[in-house]
C-alpha cells in the first residue's frame, strides 16, 4: 500500500543515494524516533477542500500520486506515473530557507510498447525547488508539475514530467466526485491500529501527448489520483505490499491492497467504488488475492506480473496481468510500478505496485 | 649452483675483516637512497594532495555556473534554473577562521547533498554510508580531512567557534577530503559566512553542460557559464617547483653514489687476491661476476631499505615547510603529514638497486678485464689513470658543447636542468685533470725531496680520491650556487616588497556592494588619505591563468609600483585606459615585450591595449596585468573589488581596523595591516628555501662522507708510501702532518675551482632555470662572506674526514711500518 511504501522510501532519503534496499527492522527503528512529536492521524476529523489538497506540514509523510492507463492512435498501452512525496526530517512546521524540515522526492515513470522508463527527482523543502499549493492547486518538484485551474481544486489538472528519452504532458479532467477510503478518509493500515488519511479521484479522464526518444504520440486514456498523509510507520513484521487500483469496464473502480507480513496472514483491505462514485469499504476477508505468474526483474528479483483478484460480494473474478510485465523503479528505494490490464468477469485497466521483493 | 655458494661466501668474508668498507657502501647506498626518496616522498605526497583537492567538487574539471558580477548571487536564480530543467546543484564557498589558541583561516565549502551531481561527489563520500539527515542537522556535520583536524588541534565531534563568535557543526573526520577544507550543508554554510539566501557557484553535471545550453534570458544577465577545463591548474603550476626538488634530490643521489664507487672500487682493489685465487681453483668467470652482482644486490636491498626508512623521516620532517611554501606561494593545501602508498617504498628500493649497479658497473667490468697474473699497483694504476684521464677531458668538452646548446636553443625548465647538469659534470670530469695540471705547476716550483715527494704523492694519491674529490666539488658547487641565488632572490625580493607595499592597510571585503560599502564610510574617516580600491578579474590567456587588476589613477601608484622597464608615459597611458601593464613572467610566457600590442578577449569583443610597461610579480604562480580600473569595468561586467588599499596615518591603523572588523563583521585575515603582510609574505619566502637549504647541507654532509671513506680506504693502502720515508727518518707525527697537509692541499684545490663553479651555478640558476621554473629573472649577486664561509666548510669537512684515518696513521706500530719492506718481492 502506498503509505508504507512512502515510508520506506522516505527512509531512503534518510539513508541516501545507496543502492540496496535498507533492512527493515533498522529502518522502522530510525523512523521511530521523536514519532511523538509529529502530528498524528486521528479518528472523527473532517476533511476540507481544497485546503487539504495542500501539504500537510507536521505531518511525517505525504504525497500526491497520480498514475495513467494511456491508449496511442494505434491501439497500443501506455502507462505514465507521477508521484511527489513530502517526509519530514523532525516535526515542526515549515520554515523558510535551508533549515525546513522537509524533503520532497519526485518520481516519473513512462512504460510502453518499447519499455519502461522512470525518473527521480530530490529537493529540499524551503527554498521553492518544490512544494505544493492548494489553491489554485500546483505540486512541483523541478520543472515537473500537476497544475489545477483557480476555483476547479483537482477537478482539472495538467500533469508533466520528463526523464531521460520520455516526456509527457497530460490534461486530466474529472466530473466525478473525490473518493474518502476507509471511514470518511480514516484509512486503516494494520491490524495494529496504523492509520493515515487517504482519499482518491479515480474518474480522471486523460487526453496529451508523451514522447519517447523524440517520437511523440498523441494518447486518451484513464487516470487515478491518490492522496494521503500520515506520521506512523509499518509494524516490523510487515515487509512488503501489493497495491492495486482498477477502472473496471462499465465505471466502476476497484482499489485494493494487502501488507504482507512475517507470521501472520497479509493484511488486506480495498475500496469498491460505483460509476456514481459512491464508495463502500472492504474488509480484509472479503478480499482473495493470488499470486498466477512471476518475471524476473533486471536486477534479478523475482515479481508477481498476474494476479488472481476476487471480490465475491461484488462478483468480481478477475486475472490481473502487467502490460510491460519490467516496470522495475530502480529508485532510490526500488519497487515495481506499471499498468495491467483486466480479464475475466470484469475486463478494464489499472495500475499495480508491489515493494518488498 | 655450489660453487656460487662457495664464492658468495669467500667475497662477503672480506667484509668480516673489513667493517669499515661495509659500512660505507651501505652509509652511501643509505644517503642517496634516503635523499632521493625523501624528495620523491615529498613531491608524491604534494601530488596526491592536488589529486585530493582536484576531486573536490568546484574544482576547475567542474563545469558552473557564477555570477556576472561580484562572488555571489541570490539563490532564487538556482530555484528558476531548477523549475526550468537545469540540473544545477548549488555551492557557497568562503574563508572561515577558526578561533583557538593559534586561529587559523579554512576554506568552506557549503554544498546541498540532494541535487549533487554524481561525478562531483566529494571524494566518493556521497555514495556509501552518508547520514544525509545528519547532515543536514541541526547540528549538522562538518567535515573536515584528519590532516586539518590535527593541524588545528581540534578532535572530531568538537565545535569550534568560528572567528566572529559563531558554533560550527560537530566536526566528523572524512579521511580522504582535501586539506584545507570544511564540508557543511549550504545551510550552515549560509550562516557562517553570514551570506543567507546567497550562492557562489552553481555545478552543473557534464553531460548537461556539454548540450551547451541557452540560460533563461533573465538570468544571462546575472550568470555565466564557466565551462571545465581539463588541464589542473594547481598541477600545473606547481611542476617547476617539484621539478626544483627532484633535480636536488637527483644531486643528492649522485653524490650518494659516489661514494658507493668508492667503496666498491676499493673493495675490488683490495681482493684482487682473493678473485685470482677463486680463479684459480676453478671459479668461472661467470660464475664470480654472478657472486659478485648477488653481493652488490644484497648491499642494495640493505641499504635501500635503510634509505627509504629515514627518506620517510627526512620527508616527513621537511613535509610542513614545503607545504607552506606551496599553500604561500601556489595556494596548494598540502597535508602536514605523509600517507604514501606501498607503491613509493618499492620504488625507493628499485632506485637503490639502479644505483648500486651503476655505481658497482665499473667495478664488475675490470673484474671481467682482470688479468689473472697482474699485481695490483698503484702506479701502474695512475699511468692506466692517464687514459681515463683524456677520454673524461673528450667527455667534458662534448659536455660543454651540450650545456652551450641548451643555453642558446633551450626553452623549456627541463632543458635549463640539462644545461645545469652538464655544466656540473664538465667540471666534474674535469677536476681530476686540472688537478693533476695544478699539482704539475707546483712541482716546477718545489724545491728540496720532502716537498717534491709531497707534491708528487698526492699526484698519485689523485686517482683514489679523485672521486670524492668530484663529490666535494659538487656539493660545494652546489651549496655556493643555491646559497648565492637564494640570498640574493632574498635581497631582491624584500626590496621588492618594501616598495610594492607601500599601502598602510589591506581590506578584503566579502563583495563587491560591501567594498563600496566600506569605501563609502571610509572616505569620511579622518586620518585616511585614500581609499584605492582594486578591481579585478580572473581569465586566461593563451590557456594561462591571468588575474586582471583594474587601478585608479592616483600618484601612489606612480611612487610606489616598481617596475622593470617602461615607457616614459607609461602611467598616463594607463590611466587614459590605452596602455596595459605585465608582470615579467606573463610577458616572457606571451613572448611580449615594451610596445608590443596586448590582446585581450573579452566576453563580446576583444580589446588592444599597448604594453606600456613590465614590472616583478614575485611568487605569483598566476599572470598578471595592471590596467586602468574605469577601462575594465567598461568591458567586463564581472570586474569585482578584491581589495581595498588605504593610505592613511599609521598611528591610526590599530583603531581603524578594529573598527572595520566590527562594523563590517570581517574577520582578521581581512583586515591586514601592512607590516603583517610583510611578515607573511617574508616567512613564505624562508620557509620556500627552508627545504631547499636542508637538502643543500645534507649534500655537503654526504660529500664530506664520500671524502672520508675514500681517505679511510686510502689509508690503508698509503703504508707502502709512507714506510720509506718514515725508514728515511721522517718521524711519525710529521708523517702525519704530512698527509694532512696533502689532504688539505687537494681540499683546498677544489674549493678554489668549486667557489667560480658555484658562481657560474649561481649564473645559471637565476637567469636560466627561474625563468624557465618561475619566469623572473634576477639579478646575480655575489656574497664574499658567504664564499668564505662556505669555502672553510669545505675546508673543515676535508679535515674532519682526514681526522679519522690520519688518527689510524698516527697510532701505527713501528713494526707495521717495517713489515711493508717484509712484504716486498
Amino acid at each position: 500500500m502506498n503509505l508504507n511504501r512512502a515510508l520506506a522510501l522516505s527512509l531512503a532519503l534518510l539513508l541516501g543515494a545507496c543502492e540496496q534496499t535498507p533492512e527493515p527492522r533498522k529502518s522502522y527503528a530510525g523512523l521511530g524516533r521523536d514519532a511523538a512529536a509529529f502530528l498524528q492521524v486521528e479518528r472523527g476529523r473532517a476533511l476540507q477542500f481544497p485546503a487539504d489538497h495542500g501539504a500537510h506540514t507536521g505531518y511525517r509523510i505525504e504525497w500526491w500520486y497520480i498514475t495513467a492507463n494511456l491508449t496511442d492512435e494505434q491501439g497500443r498501452d501506455w502507462g505514465a506515473q507521477w508521484t511527489l512525496f513530502r517526509s519530514a526530517l523532525r516535526p515542526g512546521p515549515e520554515v523558510p530557507g535551508w533549515n525546513s524540515p522537509n524533503l520532497w522526492m519526485g518520481h516519473a515513470a513512462l512504460s510502453g510498447p518499447y519499455g519502461h522508463q522512470f525518473s527521480e527527482a530530490l529537493a529540499r523543502g524551503g527554498i521553492g525547488q518544490a512544494g505544493v499549493e492548494a489553491q489554485p492547486f500546483l505540486a512541483w518538484i523541478d520543472d515537473w508539475s500537476l497544475q489545477g485551474v483557480p476555483g476547479q481544486g483537482l477537478q482539472q489538472l495538467q500533469m508533466q514530467a520528463s526523464g531521460k528519452d520520455f516526456r509527457y504532458r497530460l490534461q486530466l479532467r474529472s466530473d466525478g466526485p473525490l473518493v474518502l477510503h476507509g471511514n470518511q478518509g480514516y484509512s486503516v493500515k494494520s491490524g495494529q491500529g496504523q492509520a493515515s488519511w487517504y482519499y482518491s479521484q479515480p474518474f480522471y479522464r486523460v487526453r496529451g501527448e508523451i514522447e519517447r526518444e523524440g517520437q511523440h504520440y498523441p494518447v486518451t486514456g484513464l487516470a487515478w489520483l491518490d492522496r494521503e498523509w500520515s506520521s506512523q510507520p509499518l509494524t516490523a513484521e510487515q515487509h512488503g505490499w501489493d497495491w492495486f487500483s482498477l477502472h473496471l469496464e462499465g465505471g466502476a473502480g476497484l482499489m485494493l491492497f494487502q501488507v504482507r507480513q512475517t507470521g501472520a496472514e497479509p493484511y488486506r483491505a480495498g475500496t469498491w467504488i460505483n460509476a456514481d462514485g459512491q464508495a463502500e469499504s472492504l474488509r480484509s476477508d472479503q478480499i482473495q488475492l493470488s499470486e498466477q505468474a512471476w518475471t524476473v526483474q533486471e536486477n534479478g528479483r523475482k515479481v508477481p506480473t498476474r494476479w488472481q483478484v476476487r471480490v465475491p460480494d461484488h462478483k468480481v473474478d478477475v486475472q490481473v496481468e502487467a502490460t510491460q510485465a519490467h516496470a522495475w523503479m530502480g529508485t532510490s528505494f526500488p519497487y515495481w510500478e506499471g499498468p495491467v490490464r483486466i480479464s475475466g468477469s470484469h475486463g478494464g485497466r489499472g495500475y499495480l505496485e508491489m515493494t518488498g521483493y | 649452483m655450489g660453487m656460487l655458494r662457495i664464492s658468495l661466501l669467500a667475497l662477503l668474508s672480506h667484509w668480516r675483516r673489513h667493517p669499515l668498507q661495509f659500512c660505507s657502501i651501505l652509509t652511501g647506498l643509505w644517503l642517496a637512497t634516503a635523499l632521493w626518496t625523501g624528495v620523491q616522498a615529498l613531491n608524491n605526497q604534494a601530488r596526491a594532495d592536488y589529486a585530493r583537492a582536484g576531486a573536490l567538487l568546484a574544482s576547475a574539471a567542474q563545469a558552473q555556473l557564477v555570477a556576472r558580477q561580484g562572488e555571489r548571487f541570490d539563490q532564487a536564480a538556482h530555484v528558476q534554473l531548477r523549475r526550468s530543467g537545469w540540473p544545477v546543484s548549488p555551492i557557497l564557498e568562503g574563508r572561515l577562521s577558526i578561533a583557538g589558541k593559534e586561529p587559523s583561516t579554512l576554506r568552506l565549502l557549503g554544498i546541498e547533498p540532494l541535487t549533487l551531481p554524481r561525478e562531483a561527489s566529494i571524494a566518493g563520500q556521497l555514495t556509501t554510508g552518508f547520514d544525509l539527515d545528519g547532515f543536514i542537522g541541526p547540528p549538522g556535520q562538518a567535515w573536515i580531512a584528519p590532516d586539518t583536524l590535527l593541524r588545528l588541534g581540534l578532535k572530531a565531534g568538537e565545535q569550534p567557534l568560528s572567528g566572529d563568535g559563531q558554533r560550527l557543526p560537530p566536526l566528523q573526520v572524512q579521511a580522504q577530503l582535501a586539506p584545507g577544507v570544511i564540508v557543511v550543508d549550504i545551510g550552515h554554510a549560509q550562516t557562517l559566512l553570514r551570506a543567507p539566501g546567497q550562492l557562489s557557484r552553481l555545478l552543473l553535471p557534464k553531460a548537461f553542460a556539454a548540450l551547451a545550453p541557452p540560460l533563461p534570458v533573465e538570468l544571462a544577465a546575472i550568470l555565466r557559464l564557466q565551462a571545465s577545463t581539463d588541464t589542473d591548474d594547481l598541477q600545473r603550476l606547481t611542476d617547476s617547483f617539484h621539478l626544483n626538488l627532484t633535480a636536488l634530490g637527483m644531486l643528492a643521489f649522485v653524490v650518494g653514489l659516489f661514494i658507493v664507487h668508492a667503496a666498491i672500487g676499493l673493495a675490488l682493489e683490495q681482493r684482487r687476491g682473493l678473485l685470482r685465487t677463486l680463479r684459480a681453483c676453478g671459479v668461472s668467470l661467470s660464475g664470480l661476476i654472478g657472486a659478485l652482482t648477488l653481493e652488490l644486490g644484497l648491499f642494495a636491498l640493505l641499504g635501500g631499505l635503510a634509505g627509504v626508512i629515514s627518506g620517510y623521516l627526512l620527508a616527513s620532517l621537511l613535509l610542513p615547510d614545503v607545504a607552506a611554501s606551496l599553500r604561500g606561494l601556489y595556494g596548494a593545501q598540502v597535508a602536514g603529514q605523509l600517507s604514501l602508498s606501498p607503491q613509493w617504498g618499492l620504488a625507493g628500493l628499485a632506485i637503490s638497486l639502479l644505483g648500486a649497479f651503476l655505481a658497482g658497473c665499473s667495478s664488475l667490468l675490470r673484474t671481467m678485464r682482470l688479468p689473472l697474473l697482474a699485481l695490483a699497483q698503484p702506479q701502474a694504476w695512475r699511468l692506466a689513470q692517464g687514459v681515463w684521464l683524456r677520454r673524461q677531458v673528450l667527455l667534458a668538452i662534448v659536455l660543454v658543447v651540450l650545456a652551450m646548446a641548451c643555453w642558446w636553443f633551450g626553452d623549456s625548465l627541463l632543458s635549463a636542468f640539462v644545461m645545469v647538469t652538464a655544466v656540473l659534470l664538465t667540471a666534474a670530469l674535469l677536476l681530476p685533470a686540472l688537478l693533476d695540471a695544478a699539482l704539475a705547476v707546483l712541482t716546477r716550483f718545489s724545491r728540496g725531496p720532502l716537498t717534491q715527494w709531497f707534491i708528487a704523492d698526492s699526484r698519485q694519491q689523485l686517482p683514489a680520491l679523485a672521486l670524492a674529490l668530484m663529490a666535494l666539488l659538487l656539493a660545494l658547487a652546489a651549496s655556493v650556487g643555491v646559497g648565492s641565488m637564494t640570498e640574493g632572490f632574498r635581497r631582491t625580493f624584500v626590496g621588492w616588497l618594501d616598495q610594492r607595499l607601500s599601502a598602510d592597510l589591506y581590506v578584503t571585503p566579502r563583495d563587491t556592494p560591501q567594498a563600496l560599502e566600506i569605501s563609502a564610510w571610509l572616505s569620511g574617516q579622518p586620518g585616511v588619505d585614500a581609499v584605492l580600491p582594486n578591481w579585478r578579474v580572473d581569465t586566461r590567456l593563451q590557456g594561462w591563468p591571468v588575474q586582471l587588476q583594474g587601478i585608479a589613477d592616483h600618484p601612489s601608484y606612480r611612487q610606489h609600483w616598481p617596475l622593470l622597464e617602461q615607457r616614459s608615459d607609461a602611467w598616463t597611458q594607463l590611466a587614459a585606459g590605452q596602455g596595459a601593464m605585465l608582470s615579467e613572467q606573463l610577458a616572457r610566457r606571451l613572448k611580449l615585450g615594451l610596445d608590443d600590442d596586448l590582446l585581450l578577449p573579452t566576453d563580446q569583443t576583444e580589446q588592444h591595449l599597448t604594453i606600456v610597461g613590465l614590472y616583478a610579480d614575485y611568487g605569483n604562480s598566476k599572470g598578471h596585468v595592471l590596467v586602468d580600473a574605469n577601462w575594465l569595468r567598461r568591458y567586463w561586467r564581472e570586474a569585482r573589488v578584491s581589495t581595498l588599499n588605504l593610505r592613511m596615518a599609521p598611528a591610526r591603523v590599530p583603531e581603524l581596523k578594529a573598527a572595520l572588523e566590527q562594523r563590517y563583521g570581517l574577520d582578521s585575515s581581512r583586515v591586514v595591516d601592512q607590516s603583517s603582510l610583510k611578515r607573511w609574505s617574508t616567512e613564505v619566502f624562508d620557509r620556500t628555501f627552508a627545504a631547499t637549504a636542508a637538502l643543500n647541507s645534507l649534500t655537503l654532509g654526504v660529500a664530506g662522507v664520500a671524502l672520508f671513506i675514500s681517505l679511510l680506504t686510502l689509508g690503508q693502502s698509503r703504508l707502502g708510501q709512507l714506510a720509506p720515508l718514515w725508514a728515511l727518518g721522517v718521524g711519525r707525527a710529521s708523517l702525519v702532518w704530512l698527509c694532512l697537509g696533502q689532504t688539505l692541499m687537494l681540499a683546498l684545490l677544489t674549493v678554489l675551482l668549486a667557489i667560480p663553479l658555484g658562481l657560474l651555478l649561481a649564473w645559471c640558476l637565476v637567469a636560466v632555470v627561474n625563468v624557465q621554473a618561475f619566469g623572473w629573472r634576477l639579478p646575480l649577486h655575489v656574497f664574499a662572506g658567504q664564499l668564505l664561509q662556505l669555502g672553510l666548510l669545505g675546508l673543515l669537512t676535508s679535515l674532519l674526514a682526514a681526522a679519522g684515518p690520519l688518527w689510524q696513521l698516527a697510532r701505527r706500530q713501528p713494526a707495521e711500518l717495517l713489515r711493508q719492506f717484509a712484504d716486498e718481492p
